[in-house]
């Protein structure tokens, strides 16, 4: 009766969390859905349109049609990563994280509910960009099971991601240093851009450690039918990824860090 | 018997050093109104921090309505209302969001708690403001919210750290009318304040903590009983003549005004008949200060000059 009653309050604490994470973004939606569809469409014009013409094929496709689903999975990134960052190093920031912290609200509830907002933001902003890109390509389906899988598991990744670099984080300015100096150089070599096969050797090796290549490379298969990668490897990478990152939020939350003195 | 809130042997040392509670014991009973007192830095949000969970304690054993908040803190959490001393908000949501997302962390229903966002709303004079962001209120208003946020899931305790600071004289009795009937509807309730007066009007139970130490815990009764001399000051006609009081402590102020001190075992009928007998007129009398802030001060000093004088011992 009791685990009955408990899960009970988790769940609705759980959507109660949610429905707050999602009112947050939804209420400033054009700091938040607008500027990631006009970043994704400049991509498109400029590197799409104009500059891809004149690169002609990559992996068989025209480059148009290559890098969509990479420029879809940079904004997923981006703003799963982000939103779970600034919103849950703003609720610090004003204290309001207490009203979590004093309430019988188990952790993982809290980052189950952080890291749902985060993913919801990021496949929204996807959803956006891919509705943007019919504009500019016709895009192709080779396996829808394997586009939601991707978007959905990657999206939980960087959305813990955001979540740990919120914990840590005492400034403003320490949650854009990880996106400036990390995300944005492993994005940028993560294969949204080129076949990571037209590489030398030795940087070849040295993409098989970003995982962000296994994640491109995943939502283009879904979409082209191509990867530079093995399927299997790259579900296997980003699930031990989420698994690690999920073990270390817990962890940081549960014993305090950042929260509690 | 069940204790809202059994404290042992609790201790806290932050980082850095600094030891913050020194080993402190506390019971609260069900029902008590019951006040925190110290000075700044004594311990009294610390305290506050580790009942409800925001800071780590470092030893020692707290218990909430018999639920120990190292084995059971979740269900120690239900019975828990906290309003902090610190505005803790989203200033950007309103206040009806507020309180609804807060019920639901407690597992109450979107529909129930909007019903209980009405009644705590309306109760405390904020339902015209339900839909203004939170950020738009006063600072009397903000405290309000808090209180209103801290009812939502009908906690059986309810713990307010310094919930009048900063809030106008005719709020904070309408603040004091509020929280005397929480309690008379059985809520717990504990409080840390800076306006002694404030705990002598309102509490039956009184623990005073400085320094990390509880210094005092017993009824506010007996704590009052323990005060020797009272200064009372008594407004006189312009240009009365000296006062002499015979067995009593006096001394003229300026041409209107008079101070007496009054003994425990002396009534004040006294002064009243003397300053008649010479024909001194009284138009108005009040207290020097407040009664309890003198015990406060002269707990605390007698607490400080022994630690001091512990500290001479040991150099």
């Amino acid at each position: 009766m009791h685990t009955k009653m408990q899960s009970a309050v988790n769940r609705i604490a759980l959507k109660s969390i949610l429905h707050k994470e999602v009112h947050r973004f939804m209420r400033i939606w054009v700091q938040t859905l607008v500027p990631p569809a006009i970043t994704i469409s400049l991509y498109f014009v400029i590197f799409g349109s104009l500059i891809g013409s004149r690169i002609g094929e990559m992996g068989g496709f025209d480059y148009m049609s290559f890098i969509v689903p990479g420029l879809i999975m940079m904004s997923v990134i981006t703003n799963s990563y982000s939103n779970v960052a600034s919103s849950f190093f703003s609720a610090k920031w004003q204290r309001n994280v207490e009203e979590m912290l004093v309430a019988p609200v188990p952790n993982w509830v809290i980052v189950a509910g952080y890291v749902g907002g985060g993913m919801i933001r990021g496949m929204l902003v996807g959803l956006i960009v891919t509705v943007i890109s019919l504009l500019f390509v016709d895009l192709q389906i080779h396996n829808v099971w394997v586009i939601i899988a991707t978007v959905a598991l990657t999206s939980a990744l960087f959305a813990l991601g955001g979540l740990i670099n919120a914990i840590f984080a005492n400034s403003f300015d320490d949650i854009s240093i990880i996106p400036t100096f990390i995300l944005t150089p492993l994005t940028y070599l993560g294969g949204v851009f080129y076949s990571i096969s037209l590489l030398p050797e030795f940087w070849q090796g040295v993409s098989q450690v970003n995982p962000i290549v296994y994640m491109v490379n995943a939502f283009r298969y879904g979409f082209l039918g191509i990867s530079d990668v093995s399927l299997t490897v790259a579900f296997a990478v980003i699930l031990s990824f989420i698994a690690v990152l999920f073990t270390i939020a817990m962890t940081l939350i549960t014993k305090g860090i950042g929260l509690r003195s | 018997m069940q204790y809202a809130l059994e404290i042992s042997q609790l201790e806290k040392i932050y980082k850095g050093g600094f030891q913050a509670l020194k080993g402190i014991d506390l019971k609260v009973e069900q029902g008590d109104f019951f006040a925190l007192l110290g000075p700044n830095g004594a311990g009294k949000s610390t305290t506050i921090g580790v009942i409800t969970s925001l800071v780590n304690k470092t030893k020692g054993e707290v218990k909430v309505f018999g639920h120990d908040i190292d084995k059971e803190l979740e269900q120690a959490k239900t019975f828990l209302g906290l309003v902090p001393q610190e505005f803790n908000f989203n200033q950007f949501e309103s206040l009806l969001t507020i309180l609804i997302n807060q019920a639901g962390y407690y597992g109450v229903n979107r529909k129930l708690a909007l019903k209980r966002a009405e009644k705590q709303l309306k109760q405390l004079e904020l339902w015209d403001k339900r839909n203004d962001s939170a950020r738009m209120l006063s600072g009397g208003m903000k405290r309000r919210l808090m209180i209103a946020r801290a009812l939502m899931h009908e906690p059986k305790v309810l713990i307010l750290d310094e919930p009048t600071a900063g809030v106008d004289i005719e709020l904070r009795r309408s603040m004091w009318d509020f929280l005397r009937e929480l309690n008379q509807q059985g809520i717990t309730i504990i409080l840390t304040t800076h306006y002694l007066e404030e705990a002598e009007m309102l509490c039956r139970n009184i623990a005073i903590i400085d320094n990390g130490v509880i210094v005092e815990d017993t009824d506010m009764k007996s704590l009052l009983a323990t005060l020797d001399v009272e200064t009372v000051i008594l407004d006189v006609q312009e240009n009365a003549p000296k006062a002499e009081l015979e067995g009593y402590v006096a001394r003229k102020i300026d041409n209107h005004t008079l101070e007496v001190d009054v003994k425990k075992c002396q009534s004040l009928n006294q002064v009243f008949s003397q300053l008649t007998e010479q024909g001194i007129e009284v138009h108005s009398m009040r207290n020097k200060s407040n009664r309890l802030e003198e015990l406060f001060v002269r707990l605390i000093n007698k607490d400080n000059s022994g630690s001091s004088n512990d500290t001479a011992g040991a150099n």
